[in-house]
């Protein structure tokens, strides 16, 4: 296979489960948007879009405060903004089009089905719609996606990379999100608020999906130090930080096991498989994820490296400059 | 009054012609909302599939789907065979002249062709002089652009001898008329296109540089924002080959290799879809982001092959098109099967002078134009797009050529209102490996709007099914 045709892939991938955890972040905050406030009534709820992204700053540059409707035009219709739902999608589409004879006639189709609609929808025809049910509806498409990737694509290496860039890439998403929230919540050990613990970080689990997974493994009240371990070391949920190395590890042992990758993927998911969780808030929940998400871009680079994808890439810098994200 | 086009389905007295009796019994039951509804219904599934292609010129990089006619262009055999042998014929001989023009010019010293045509030409590529393609061939893959005037009044009006596409439309317009219309199947038979990307891989495998056994093939593609991406993907995927970019292949040590992920593997032959000019920033344009340095060297030490051969281009502009007849006298002995359409040259005084005289009955297009940019059809154009062009044309008159408009035949075409008359023409695809041969078929472009002359898709042109009937 061309290492151009398995960038492609790997990218294509990761821009769909992109697209698909900012429609989580901003399907949260408008929830929490809805919740009675503490007082300032601010946008601090939807300050995570901006900032996971790396779009605070042009945000900021083109709003003076952030407000609900601005915050969800930007992040998810704007053309102009490389991290919005509408750009993502087209990065994944363009990929997925420069390699459509690749891959199942169903996968081509439904990204380009998503992006022609997506691209068909104006702010008023959101409002129209409901934000949830917008949100929603960018889940299912993304939904059907890795679907259609797990139920008819032959599995060979085309198929190893494009699973590889799913992993990678909601390993990324989840710690960022986690991150974010931690910032935004400071929470405190010693304080005790249930009912704050049960909105705020009740938040956090949905907006990954997490809700009924915290509820049958802990069967407890939402606490935030489970709330972490659920989402970084459970292995079981698929989309804690243990669940994506995991899968990358197994991914990469097969493809290639002789390659640093394979070796980076396998040590990072042996420590989140043998790592505690009061490990990692004694060391500090931030500093873990950091590291996290470096070592989760360092497999990337080795990626590239071990299969020669940097050469190979074709991409006009419209649909390569959100590659990377600034942390 | 100018008279009535011809007409490939009803004869000036309203009679049909033979290969539509059946069609006209067919349509004469079925209703005209039938046939909206197939229209639609191609329409949705073209568009799903995503076989579009891209606007130059447009700043918003706009895809379009070309426009398809569910109303097939219907061919005889006895038709196909005359138009077949006339097409094969011009390839052969345009081949041996490409040869002698980079060898022995003895076309050139018989004074059968104006010299400064082949030297002066910008398309005249120095480094091929004394080289030898493999078999010989410098023109693998042909798109003769036919049209058609009267019953057995054929003419060639471009020969399209570097990277002619369409082909893919060819096949899916096949693919799409069966689905539709699988009863006009039954009734007709009608001779298949669809095995044209083993015709062609077995062309280019042919034609690999000669210690190969079994030669990779790869189909070299500008990339995916070029009008013609679709095609590429699709014939590559047909033929079960590579589809790569410049950035995919490199060349080390005289031979050329592609990246993959199990590191660089050797390329035999390249069916590149990319101009010369953009093929090797080392022989040719420097500024190229499409080619693959050092390209050319491997040519020509022959490690590699390119389809169509560097150069082709020599034989393919309005100018040299003129002589095209006579090359077929001078290396095949024999007489054009099919008709030229005489051609004016501005750059002669006695042409020149009766061309301007005559711009509103003329057409005149630029010498190495193509895809209808830059062309004036004099009955057409308004008195303003007439002075435009005339002074266009005094600017650089070596630059153009004319010819008279010709009333290209019509077919029934679906429009708005209705069945109505359309002006078609005819691109079938000459492949020459071992030997020179066309599938039965082509692709037959329609000018949707009404009384137009031109068919290109650029301009508004949709396209039609070929159907050659089989004995």
């Amino acid at each position: 296979m061309l290492s151009r045709t398995a960038d492609n892939l790997y990218w294509m991938a990761r821009y769909v489960e992109r697209a698909e955890n900012m429609a989580r972040i901003l399907d949260v905050s408008h929830r929490m948007h809805q919740l009675p406030h503490n007082g300032e009534g601010s946008g601090a709820e939807w300050e995570p879009a901006l900032i996971i992204s790396g779009q605070k700053p042009s945000y900021e540059a083109r709003f003076d405060e952030i407000t609900a409707s601005h915050v969800i035009a930007f992040m998810a219709l704007d053309p102009e903004n490389p991290s919005s739902i509408v750009s993502t999608l087209g990065s994944a589409r363009e990929n997925a089009r420069a390699e459509r004879f690749v891959l199942p006639v169903e996968m081509f189709e439904s990204l380009n089905a998503t992006w022609l609609e997506l691209r068909s929808i104006t702010y008023t025809k959101l409002l129209e719609w409901g934000f949830r049910e917008f949100f929603e509806w960018v889940k299912e498409r993304c939904h059907q996606f890795n679907g259609t990737t797990v139920s008819t694509m032959v599995q060979t290496d085309a198929y190893s990379f494009t699973r590889l860039g799913t992993f990678i890439e909601r390993g990324d998403n989840t710690a960022r999100l986690l991150d974010v929230k931690y910032h935004v919540l400071a929470p405190d050990e010693d304080r005790l608020d249930e009912a704050v613990d049960y909105y705020q970080w009740g938040a956090v689990l949905r907006a990954m999906s997490a809700f009924k997974a915290y509820r049958i493994t802990y069967r407890d009240s939402i606490k935030p130090r489970k709330v972490i371990e659920l989402l970084t070391l459970r292995r079981e949920f698929p989309r804690s930080l243990h669940h994506c190395t995991h899968a990358a590890s197994l991914l990469l042992e097969e493809m290639s096991p002789d390659t640093e990758a394979a070796r980076l993927a396998g040590e990072i998911n042996a420590r989140l498989r043998y790592g505690r969780v009061q490990d990692i808030t004694r060391r500090g929940l931030h500093a873990f994820l950091t590291e996290f998400i470096a070592r989760n871009a360092l497999i990337s680079n080795e990626v590239g490296r071990a299969f020669h994808l940097e050469a190979s890439t074709t991409l006009p810098p419209a649909h390569r400059r959100q590659r990377q994200r600034q942390f | 009054m100018p008279s009535l086009p011809f007409d490939e389905m009803t004869r000036p007295d309203g009679g049909i012609r033979a290969p539509y009796l059946t069609y006209d019994a067919w349509m004469a039951r079925t209703s005209i909302d039938t046939l909206r509804q197939k229209h639609t219904q191609a329409d949705l599934l073209f568009k799903r599939i995503g076989i579009t292609f891209a606007v130059y010129g447009d700043s918003q990089g706009s895809e379009r789907l070309i426009p398809f006619d569910v109303v097939p262009r219907i061919i005889s055999a006895d038709e196909w065979d005359y138009v077949a042998r006339g097409v094969c014929q011009r390839v052969m001989a345009l081949n041996r002249f490409i040869h002698d023009v980079y060898h022995e010019q003895e076309i050139l010293r018989a004074g059968k062709v104006p010299r400064a045509l082949v030297e002066n030409n910008d398309q005249f590529r120095a480094e091929m002089v004394g080289f030898e393609p493999p078999g010989g061939v410098y023109v693998h893959i042909a798109g003769v652009d036919i049209v058609r005037t009267g019953e057995n009044e054929f003419h060639v009006l471009e020969d399209n001898l570097r990277t002619p596409s369409g082909v893919s439309y060819m096949m899916e317009n096949r693919d799409m008329m069966m689905r539709l219309f699988p009863d006009l199947f039954d009734r007709y038979s009608v001779a298949p296109v669809n095995h044209y990307p083993q015709e062609l891989l077995k062309t280019l495998k042919y034609v690999a540089p000669s210690p190969v056994g079994s030669p990779t093939v790869v189909l070299l593609t500008p990339g995916q924002y070029n009008s013609a991406y679709f095609e590429h993907a699709f014939l590559a995927d047909e033929m079960g080959v590579e589809l790569v970019q410049g950035q995919d292949l490199f060349v080390d040590d005289g031979f050329v290799y592609m990246r993959t992920v199990e590191g660089p593997q050797r390329v035999d032959v390249i069916y590149r879809r990319i101009d010369d000019d953009f093929l090797d920033p080392q022989a040719f344009r420097k500024d190229s982001m499409l080619g693959v340095p050092g390209l050319f060297e491997a040519y020509r030490k022959g490690t590699v092959t390119l389809a169509n051969a560097i150069g082709t281009g020599i034989s393919d502009d309005k100018a040299v098109y003129d002589y095209v007849p006579a090359m077929i006298e001078f290396y095949l002995g024999e007489k054009a099967i099919l008709r030229n359409v005489p051609t004016y040259h501005l750059d002669d005084d006695d042409d020149r002078k009766y061309v301007l005289e005559h711009l509103d009955e003329l057409v005149v297009k630029e010498v190495h134009g193509s895809g209808g940019y830059g062309m004036l059809v004099g009955p057409k154009a308004s008195r303003t797009e007439i002075a435009a062009y005339k002074d266009r044309i005094l600017a650089n008159p070596g630059n153009f050529i004319a010819q008279p408009t010709l009333a290209l035949s019509t077919c029934p075409t679906f429009v708005n209102e209705g069945l109505a008359p359309r002006h078609v023409d005819l691109r079938p695809y000459v492949l020459t490996g071992k030997t020179t041969n066309v599938v039965p078929g082509g692709l037959t472009r329609v000018a949707l709007k009404e009384g137009s002359l031109v068919v290109n898709s650029s301009q508004g042109g949709g396209t039609k099914d070929t159907w050659v009937l089989e004995r």
